[in-house]
């Protein structure tokens, strides 16, 4: 079995986990252009061992006003999901999807609903072409969902990697619609043993 | 004004009026100034967990609790502050998501926090200010040259204490 050491990813190992971002990522980007009838880009996954304290730099700084959407792995595979939009963004989405004229500032019960179900649908897409990939049963948990600062809710993906280790080890990509007003991050986070289990039964 | 230092995830620094402390989006992590008012020495750790008695590979000890408030003691006595002038504020320990299974994670914040004070009182250090709990992030500002701790929500007013 290999044993995945943070401190010596290897180039093979990097390119794997870089390939199942770009296979996740793309999957739930698909999905996330159908649920909004119009063309969504994305950028190659960042595979990034990051210290904790560098871990909102990636999403715009611990301040940034974000919406996270987060799914519980478990079973072979655990760690976290994460699929987060800035504010604008989330907004944005939710008048599409709801058929309003306007970009309100403030979200109805209704909305946050519909928020909870695009993250599941676009993180079942992204997580369910990784099983696939891999062939192993991931259970996802309902969605989770929490408006505000960036660092605040990283900080639930940081403890549970904070258990293991100094670090944490991420796959990030970013999306965007093509006239920028949708702007958001895919973030997967298995733990350890789960990136073991990932590669191993990819071969490696 | 002095310089603002910032203080990230598991992570401790200290000062000296004028300068601030600041840490940035704090969560189920809990944010810890100890603070000496009369050499106005300051000192903030973001801990994340805890217990470092019950995890491995922990070198880092401004990732938990008990290490956390050790490790700044240590490093403000470097600076000048009396260990038994110190007195505490502590903020954080939010539930950022409301989950419903019966997972450890759902209580990190709160455990943050009551591992943070009982290491306080076990040092007989006073907390003398504590904003926690809820499910809100927080952003903190510590001036030593006042005392005050800044704490900054999305859509809640600034709270001084």
């Amino acid at each position: 079995m290999s044993n995945i050491n943070l401190d010596q990813i290897d180039s093979m190992q990097y390119d794997v986990l870089t390939e199942i971002g770009n296979i996740g990522a793309g999957n739930a980007t698909t999905a996330l252009s159908t649920m909004i009838n119009g063309k969504v880009d994305m950028c190659v996954p960042k595979v990034a061992l990051l210290e904790f304290k560098d871990l909102p730099d990636m999403v715009g700084g611990a301040e940034n006003l974000v919406v996270g959407i987060l799914i519980t792995l478990e079973g072979e595979i655990n760690g976290m999901m994460m699929f987060m939009l800035e504010q604008k963004s989330a907004y944005h989405l939710v008048n599409l999807l709801m058929g309003k004229a306007q970009d309100d500032e403030a979200f109805t019960e209704m909305e946050f609903s519909a928020l909870k179900e695009i993250g599941n649908i676009i993180a079942g897409a992204y997580l369910s072409s990784l099983s696939t990939l891999i062939n192993i049963r991931i259970n996802a948990s309902v969605p989770y969902l929490s408006i505000d600062m960036a660092g605040a809710i990283l900080s639930v993906p940081a403890i549970e990697f904070g258990k293991v280790g100094d670090k944490a080890l991420i796959i990030e990509t970013q999306f965007s619609k093509d006239d920028s007003d949708v702007n958001g991050y895919f973030i997967l986070i298995p733990t350890l043993e789960s990136y073991d289990v990932i590669l191993t039964s990819l071969g490696l | 004004m002095g310089e603002m230092i910032k203080i990230g995830m598991a992570d401790l620094k200290v000062c000296t009026a004028p300068n601030v402390l600041t840490t940035l989006g704090l969560g189920s992590c809990v944010g810890i100034v100890l603070y000496d008012s009369f050499s106005k020495t300051a000192g903030m750790v973001h801990v994340m967990l805890p217990d470092s008695t019950k995890i491995k590979n922990s070198e880092n000890a401004a990732k938990f609790a008990d290490t956390g408030i050790d490790a700044l003691i240590l490093r403000l006595a470097a600076i000048g502050a009396n260990r038994s002038r110190l007195i505490a504020k502590i903020a954080g320990g939010a539930q950022m998501f409301a989950f419903t299974s019966d997972n450890d994670m759902l209580r990190i914040g709160e455990r943050n926090t009551e591992a943070s004070k009982l290491k306080l009182q076990s040092l007989g250090i006073h907390i003398v200010a504590e904003d926690t709990g809820l499910n809100y992030g927080r952003t903190l500002e510590f001036y030593p040259e006042t005392g005050e701790l800044y704490i900054k929500s999305v859509g809640r007013p600034l709270k001084i204490m």
